[in-house]
């Protein structure tokens, strides 16, 4: 029944057996982790954000669970890319793609982390262009076309392997961060980062999170990522990885019909824990034979088509 | 796993009912909740110290609603936590993670300082199950021994022994708490070893069971951002201590054994020594 290359999926020059991906920033700081979740049925694993220089996180609380999704604000806590090569290096024999994701402060300093990546092994580079909650990188940086010229140019200058560009919902017009993207040779967009957002405690009338305010994910979210994936597509030609409260095959095969040529998961493994993987697989080669079609790329931005 | 009790995970603010001085650097604070209340022994809440941090702390006891946490100061959460007095208010989430499991008719329990926390509430359950217990508590001195009233309390129940060691000789056996493990374990039988503590005494008690045969479930500690299995800062080998632990069997333990007692994520996810 189970038809496996139904379920294949080229990705720039990526094979993934099949279209589930590991976000980044979840479980994604060690070797052993990465592969439990390669193990565990992930098309493509993707590592935390990685920068030049070690980066302490903020205080918790840092994650907490709201009514419809996650929020967090870790602040990018990392042991930089010198330390992390070591755990890259021991997955050269990863039965999936891994892709390292870079942030940085500077086109020079997301250039010199993704060649060192490179160096070490990754498959892909995923550009984090959109933390919404560290001051100076991500989300500021990826909020303007411009800096997203310069930075996707000098990565591509520094390595061979694909570039993903991972966007911020943050902006009036995230098809704008695209074409900017794509104009300079990306190989792929990620759509889309976590969207901000704060919670307060009514009964000490603080903000919970330290750093106050941080990024939604999950169920919350899902909607509004749809909705991002089927504007960059009409505005791009290079393939989307979609990510945003992917935690059944149905939401899955939505992102798809919107666009997506892959979906990343993330805050559905509090919920699903690792069994999301392959549950959602199973569910799209279901949904992919009652439908009578032969390959999941076929779905691609189906819902332009109608 | 499916099915994650979502309710539980959302943060509650509570008012801290109790406090209790244990030992100069230890308390136990009681406070309301029905999730914690639920919780199985060796799991553990997270606790936000409003204005200053959120923190991982077991359960140690459960009456009713009232539940309690066990805290030793040893930095800037911890101290502020102890300092807090009835009324004041905290953020709990959780329980989570996986317990301790009852498991044949005669338990050998190790606890190593604040460690001993988590033991109390599992020692209560066994009493209930009509296991026959017997329980190693380890301190560097007799003041810093936990619990030690209500253990001896516990020896009226059939079949309950309680043993003390102190490293200067003060209170109980003198000498490590793992070296009176092993004289129970070369003379006795059990069914199950039950351990907290450091990492040294925990990697010391699993040599033990392996070298004497005997199963054991014992509670690892990792620094933690989530709490919820997602960030991976408190991985050791292939497992979450959040969620495939704390609480592991001797399998598992056996599965990460290059990294217990070696290896730790620091909060930047540097490895540095456990
Ligand atoms: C599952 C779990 C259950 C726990 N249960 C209890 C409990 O019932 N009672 C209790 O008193 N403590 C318990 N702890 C440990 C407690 O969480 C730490 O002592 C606390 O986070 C320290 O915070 P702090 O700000 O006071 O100290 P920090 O300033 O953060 O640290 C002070 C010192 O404590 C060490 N430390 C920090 N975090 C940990 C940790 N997670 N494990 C070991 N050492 C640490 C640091 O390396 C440093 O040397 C538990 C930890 C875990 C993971
Ligand atoms: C705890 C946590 C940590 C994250 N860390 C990163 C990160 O380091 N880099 C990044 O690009 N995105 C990070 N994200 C965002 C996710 O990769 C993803 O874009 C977002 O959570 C939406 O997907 P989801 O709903 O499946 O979680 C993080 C999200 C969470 C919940
Ligand atoms: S604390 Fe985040 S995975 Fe365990």
């Amino acid at each position: 029944m189970f038809n496996a290359e139904r379920l294949k999926v080229k990705l720039a020059e990526l094979d993934l057996c099949n279209p589930t991906v590991l976000a980044s920033g979840i479980l994604g700081i060690t070797s052993k982790s990465l592969r439990e979740v390669a193990r565990s049925g992930a098309g493509a694993v993707t590592t935390k954000s990685v920068g030049l220089e070690p980066r302490d996180g903020y205080a918790n609380p840092t994650v907490i669970h709201v009514e419809c999704g996650l929020l967090n604000a870790l602040g990018l806590p990392n042991p930089g890319i010198h330390k992390f090569s070591e755990e890259l290096k021991e997955l050269g024999d990863l039965e999936v793609p891994l892709i390292l994701s870079v942030y940085g402060y500077s086109a020079k300093e997301y250039g010199a982390v993704a060649k060192m990546g490179e160096e070490a092994g990754v498959d892909a580079v995923e550009l984090n262009l959109s933390c919404p909650h560290v001051k100076g990188v991500g989300a500021e940086i990826g909020q303007s076309p411009e800096k997203i010229r310069e930075i996707v140019k000098e990565v591509k200058v520094q390595v061979k392997v694909p570039v993903f560009a991972k966007l911020t919902p943050n902006v009036s017009d995230i098809a704008d961060l695209a074409k900017a993207a794509a104009s300079c040779g990306v190989d792929g967009i990620t759509a889309i980062n976590t969207v901000k957002a704060m919670a307060i405690d009514v009964e000490t009338a603080r903000p919970i999170l330290s750093n106050k305010i941080g990024g939604l994910s999950g169920g919350a979210v899902k909607p509004v990522a749809v909705r991002c994936v089927y504007e960059i597509y009409k505005a791009v030609k290079v393939p989307i990885i979609g990510c945003g409260g992917v935690r059944t095959w149905k939401d899955a095969v939505e992102f798809m019909l919107a666009g997506a040529s892959a979906v990343q998961i993330g805050s559905a493994i509090a919920f699903e824990d690792l069994a999301v993987f392959k549950s959602i697989t199973d569910g799209i080669c279901k949904y992919l034979e009652r439908k009578n079609v032969k390959s999941v790329n076929e779905i691609v931005g189906m819902a332009h088509r109608r | 796993m499916s099915g994650w009790h979502t309710d539980a995970n959302q943060l509650r603010t509570v008012s801290i009912q109790k406090v209790v001085t244990e030992t100069e650097l230890v308390k136990t604070l009681y406070f309301r909740d029905k999730h914690c209340a639920s919780a199985k022994p060796g799991q553990f809440i997270m606790v936000w110290i409003p204005g200053v941090d959120e923190i991982p702390l077991s359960i140690s006891s459960i009456n009713g609603s009232l539940v309690s946490i066990t805290v030793k100061e040893v930095g800037e959460a911890t101290r502020t936590l102890n300092r807090m007095r009835e009324g004041g208010l905290i953020g709990v989430r959780g329980p989570f993670g996986t317990h301790y499991k009852v498991v044949g008719k005669s338990a050998l329990i190790v606890g190593g300082g604040v460690g001993t926390a988590p033991l109390m509430l599992l020692t209560s359950r066994l009493a209930g199950e009509k296991v026959k217990a017997v329980v190693v508590e380890g301190a560097k001195t007799r003041s810093e021994l936990l619990f030690v009233d209500q253990l001896v309390e516990l020896q009226k129940n059939n079949g309950f022994k309680a043993i003390f060691t102190t490293d200067d000789g003060s209170y109980g056996t003198k000498g490590l708490v793992t070296d009176a493990t092993e004289k129970l374990l070369s003379t006795e039988r059990f069914d199950i070893i039950y351990a907290c503590g450091n990492e040294a005494m925990t990697t010391r008690i699993f040599e033990l069971a392996e070298k004497y045969g005997t199963p054991l479930q014992a509670s690892l500690e990792r620094f933690m951002y989530c709490a919820m299995g997602i960030c991976g800062s408190c991985v050791i080998g292939k497992y979450r201590v959040c969620r495939d632990g704390p609480v592991f069997n001797q399998t598992q333990l056996k599965e990460v054994e290059d990294d217990l007692g070696k290896i730790k994520l620091d909060p930047k996810g540097e490895k540095v020594k456990a």
